[in-house]
This record gives C-alpha cells, structure tokens and sequence, in this order.
C-alpha cells in the first residue's frame, strides 16, 4: 500500500466543541498533526488579542486548522464521494490543503505582518516547500505533492472546486471560524446551519454550488459573518490591544535602528528588524515568546516601550474617539502638534486605525469584480447568483462598512505637566472638536 | 497617519488617472513588486493578484471626496475612472507628497492595456519560478485568455525594464 492510501489500524478522534469530534484515518494527515510545524500553532491564538475583550477567546489556530479539515473531510467523504463532477483523486491534497491552510501564522500575525512587512502565506508556502517535517512527510505521497497543496492554498491550483472548498465566499475556513470563535467568545451570533448547507452543497464544473433548497441556511450564514465581524472581529477594545502591540514592536525596531543598548536584548527579533529572518528564525516565535519580551521590556530604561509593554501586559488600554478623515484630516495634524507640544510623541500614541468589511458581493457582467460569487442550482439545472434570489442578500451585497477610530492614552492628559495644552487635546477629541 | 490613503491619491494624482479597477489593482501590484513601498496585501484571485485592502482603501477615499469614480460606458462593458478631485489634491499637499521616487513608472503602466498588466502581474506573481514554469503555470490560471508567446515575451521585457 503506498503511503498516500495508508490508513491508521484505528480510526483516531478528537474531542471538539464545534463539531464533537474530528476523524483522522489517513497515516498522511495523522503524521502532519504530529509535525512540529502544525503543533506550534497551538502557541498562536486564533483571534489574536480578542482574548482581552471576550475572555474565554483563547483558542488556537490548531483547534481552528483541526476543525477545517473536519469540514473538508465530511464534504469529500459524505457529501461528494461518488459524485460524477467531483475528482476523487484530489481527496489527498484538499484534506491537507485544510489542514495546512493557516500554517504560516506567526505570533499575532496581523501586527507582526504590518510591522515587519512579512506575509503569513508566504511563509505558507516556505514551510510546505522548505526544509521542515512537513514538507518531508508531503514528499513522502509525491515528489510533486507539497507543490500541489501550496497551490490550492495560493488558490493557483488548476482544479476550481478544490480551491472552492478552502477559499471563496463560502468555504470550509469560513465555516469553521464562524462557529468556533462565536463558541469560544461566547457571543451568540456566528451560529448556522452547517449541517444543512454541506448536504445541500454540490461540485459543478469548476465551482461548488448550493442547491436552492439550501438558500435560508446560506441566508443565515452570511448574516451570521455580517454580525460576527462587527461585534467581535472589530471590536474597538480589541483593536486598541492591537494598535498598542504594533507600536511595541514598532518601538523595539527603531530603538534596535539607532543602536540603543536593551536591558534584554530582542534577540528574537533582530533578523526581523534587518530584514535578514530565515523560515527558522521565523518558526522560532511564537505568542509566548513576544509575550516573554513584553514582560521584560517593561522595566527597560526607554519610557515609551516599557510603557507600552504595561499597557499591553496589564491591559491599560487607550481610548478612542469616532473620527471622519475625511472632514478631520487636518484637525488630526493639528491635534499630533499639540500631542508634541504636551510631551507625548504622537507616532506612539495618537493613532488612527480604519477597519471595513464587505459582508458578501458578486460579480456583475462587464465590470471587474474579483469575487466569486455564490451560485444556487434551481430544481431545472440553471445556476443563479444568491442575491438574485435572496432578498436578505440582496439588501446587503457589495455594501462596505467602514469604521474609523482614533486612539489616545486618556489618562496621560489628565495628570501632570502642560495642563492647559492637554485640556485642550481633550475638548478636541471629546467635545466635537474631530 | 493617512499616510497609506495619501500614497494612493499620489499615485492616481501621478498618473492623471487610472480607468479601470483591474487596472488599479495590477499598477499598484507592480508597483509594489518593484518595491514602491504600498503596504496593501495582495492574494491570487480570479484575474491574478488582487487586494481586498486596496479596494477598500480606494472606496474610502471616494467616500472621503478624495477620488472621484466615474463610470464609462464602453459598449459590451463598463469601466470604473478614477480621478483625484480638488480636495484630493489638498489632501495629497497637507500629507506631503511623495513615495514615488520616479513618477515614469506610473506613467508607463497606465499606458498599457488592463490585459497586458494582468499579464505582467500574473507573471511577476510567479517570479519564484523559472521562465518555463512561469509561463505554464500563467496557462493554468489564465488559460482563457490565451495570452500569445509575442504578448509573453513583451511582457517579460517591460518587467526587465522596470525592474532596471
């Protein structure tokens, strides 16, 4: 038996929250857990520094990657097994596909990414294609087979459903963290019905479609996004935690830039802020160790980074006002002279932060958008784009939300020296002055 | 602050307009891949590399009055032109401009077509690969379009002259 049909002598499970319990047959994919590329994202949280708002969000991206798989599993195994349109040569590299998916997460990886100009799917594809355990277990299927699954996760991959079915506007990512961060926040939105909507999903000539039966579940689905990113993903304490973690790392590159000596050097770091890292290097960091280093720049001599590093660590969090930039642009100038002329360097702690999110949108003929939308089998064999059909849909389709905020250490511009520039910092961010 | 908004209506400003969103989206790509430094992330979508953060960016600026969007009818089709408005341009002063070291660059994407840019972003999206690879893996993922070896070949010249 060649090792890519290999199974284990006993079904492997599991327990779950969301989906009870994930089934691992496959040697390949009980291998990969095992791995330690894919145990190290049990040292990375799925939702970053949620955890600071909704507290019991602490889950990892490991529960996360587990729980696509699951998803992937159920569709090629119960749902598309047999199917004349779907390729059953391709179960392998779909089901490692899901598992891999995330692989390339680093430490909060949003700021890091934003800090250090890095791209967690590049490293995706580095750690599918580089020298890890890994890429060596993927090898051991084909010499071709590593490339195969960073393809489908670059959505370069020739085969459309299979790309489908990790990414596009409804898919097994998706499916997954909707339900698992609403458990682990303990919110009660993020709730559908995904039994319902995988039987009713079918592989159609290069895409995955829904049948129309299905639509109200599909309904529920997209409101259920909708309501998750606004009340959880872009939560504005949340994001708070974020901009101060960004201006951490921020602060630690240009202290190392203009050669300052660290108490406790960023050893970790250092081939980040030169820009010279190695996928090793890379893998070395994880949650616990940027949190190791947030502990112990706290007593470092620089003010701001040890601040910071409080702030973060204790969760002293700023402030935030609504603004329009629009309208506020040059007020914001004004307010960042003011901020300097207070003593407080604004570059850390006067900050703009903007966040949007397009709950669902679909191609219209001769324009250009880039999104694949979701197509509904009639009862006849046509196919029809949701928002045709759903009213629901239909009302927020292609509808972006924007939301801007500004955050400020409010409680630096009660106290101390330079009372009545703070105070007027404070009528221009609270009293209509923005 | 606003800095990254700033870039794009310096961008469209240097370029005295872009018309089509395809367009938009493979100028900046490239741009960035001769490393202009735009920090919208770019993933692979249906015509090559593609940024939900800069479709974003770039309806926050319409809706801000930075940018105008206009439609053009082209017959079997329509386009989006994107234009930098009076107050864009006092934005564009107030911020300072400019991270465009060589304003020629944008200047010579937007004298080409949406497919040829589609093209060389596609291309530049794979340059971890070698030429061979490069050029099946485009027939892969952009099989209907039939790009020809003469529109290959051009394209691969015009990334050896930007990249100069």
């Amino acid at each position: 038996m060649s090792y890519a049909t290999q199974k284990l002598a006993e079904e492997k499970v599991f327990k779950d929250p969301v989906h009870r319990y994930i089934h691992v047959r496959d040697q390949v994919i009980w291998d990969l857990i095992n791995s330690r590329e894919v145990q190290r994202l049990r040292r990375i949280k799925q939702l970053g520094t949620s955890y600071l708002v909704f507290h019991g969000a602490e889950h990892s991206r490991f529960n996360h990657s587990l729980g696509v798989y699951e998803i992937v599993r159920r569709i090629s195994d119960d749902i598309f097994h047999g199917r004349p349109e779907w390729d059953e040569s391709e179960r392998l590299v779909v089901l490692c596909a899901a598992l891999l998916h995330d692989l390339g997460h680093g430490p909060f990886s949003h700021s890091f990414e934003k800090v250090f100009s890095v791209d967690h799917e590049e490293f995706t594809r580095e750690i599918l294609l580089g020298d890890t355990e890994v890429n060596e277990i993927l090898l051991k299927v084909s010499a071709e087979f590593p490339k195969k699954v960073a393809e489908v996760i670059a959505k370069t991959y020739s085969n459309k459903q299979v790309v489908s079915l990790i990414s596009s506007q409804i898919d097994a990512d998706r499916m997954d963290y909707l339900q698992r961060d609403a458990y682990y926040t303990g919110v009660s939105y993020g709730h559908f019905d995904m039994e319902r909507i995988l039987r009713v999903m079918r592989p159609l000539d290069d895409q995955v479609v829904i049948k129309s039966s299905g639509m109200h579940a599909v309904e529920d689905y997209i409101m259920s996004r909708y309501q998750m990113y606004w009340q959880v993903y872009f939560h504005p304490v949340a994001r708070s935690a974020e901009v101060i973690l960004r201006k951490i790392l921020q602060r630690a590159k240009e202290l190392s830039k203009s050669g300052y000596k660290f108490a406790q050097p960023p050893t970790h770091f250092l081939a980040f802020f030169d820009r010279s890292f190695t996928l090793k290097e890379y893998l070395a960091l994880d949650e616990g160790v940027l949190m190791t280093y947030f502990q112990l720049w706290m007593t470092e001599r620089d003010p701001i980074l040890a601040d910071l590093c409080d702030r973060f660590v204790n969760r002293r969090l700023f402030q935030y006002v609504d603004f329009d930039p629009g309208k506020d642009y040059k007020k914001l100038g004004e307010l960042a002279q003011l901020f300097h002329s207070a003593g407080i360097d604004p570059e850390y702690y006067l900050i703009d932060d903007s966040t949007s999110d397009l709950p669902y949108d679909f191609y219209r003929p001769g324009e250009e958008e880039e999104r694949l939308p979701i197509h509904l089998l009639m009862p006849n064999g046509d196919i029809k784009e949701l928002s045709r059909l759903s009213q629901i849909v239909d009302a927020i389709s292609g509808k972006r939300r924007t939301d801007y905020k500004l955050y400020f250490p409010a409680e630096l511009l009660i106290d101390g020296k330079k009372k009545a520039i703070k105070q007027q910092i404070l009528e221009m961010l609270r009293e209509g002055g923005l | 602050m606003l800095q990254e908004h700033a870039k794009i209506v310096d961008f469209i400003a240097t370029a005295e307009g872009v018309t089509g969103r395809k367009k938009l989206q493979k100028m900046i790509y490239i741009m960035k891949k001769m490393d202009m430094p735009f920090q919208e992330k770019y993933e692979f979508h249906i015509y090559g590399p593609y940024s939900e953060e800069l479709t974003a960016r770039v309806e926050e600026l319409c809706d801000m009055g930075f940018l105008s969007e206009a439609l053009e009818d082209k017959g079997s089709y329509v386009q989006y032109k994107y234009t930098v408005t009076e107050e864009g341009m006092e934005f564009r002063k107030v911020l300072g401009k400019s991270v465009l070291d060589n304003p020629v660059t944008a200047e010579k994407l937007n004298a080409k077509s949406g497919r040829f840019l589609e093209l060389t972003a596609t291309l530049l999206y794979f340059d971890n690969l070698n030429r061979q690879e490069r050029i099946d893996k485009l027939h892969v993922v952009k099989g209907k379009l039939n790009f020809t070896a003469e529109e290959i070949d051009e394209a691969l010249a015009f990334i050896e002259e930007l990249s100069a």
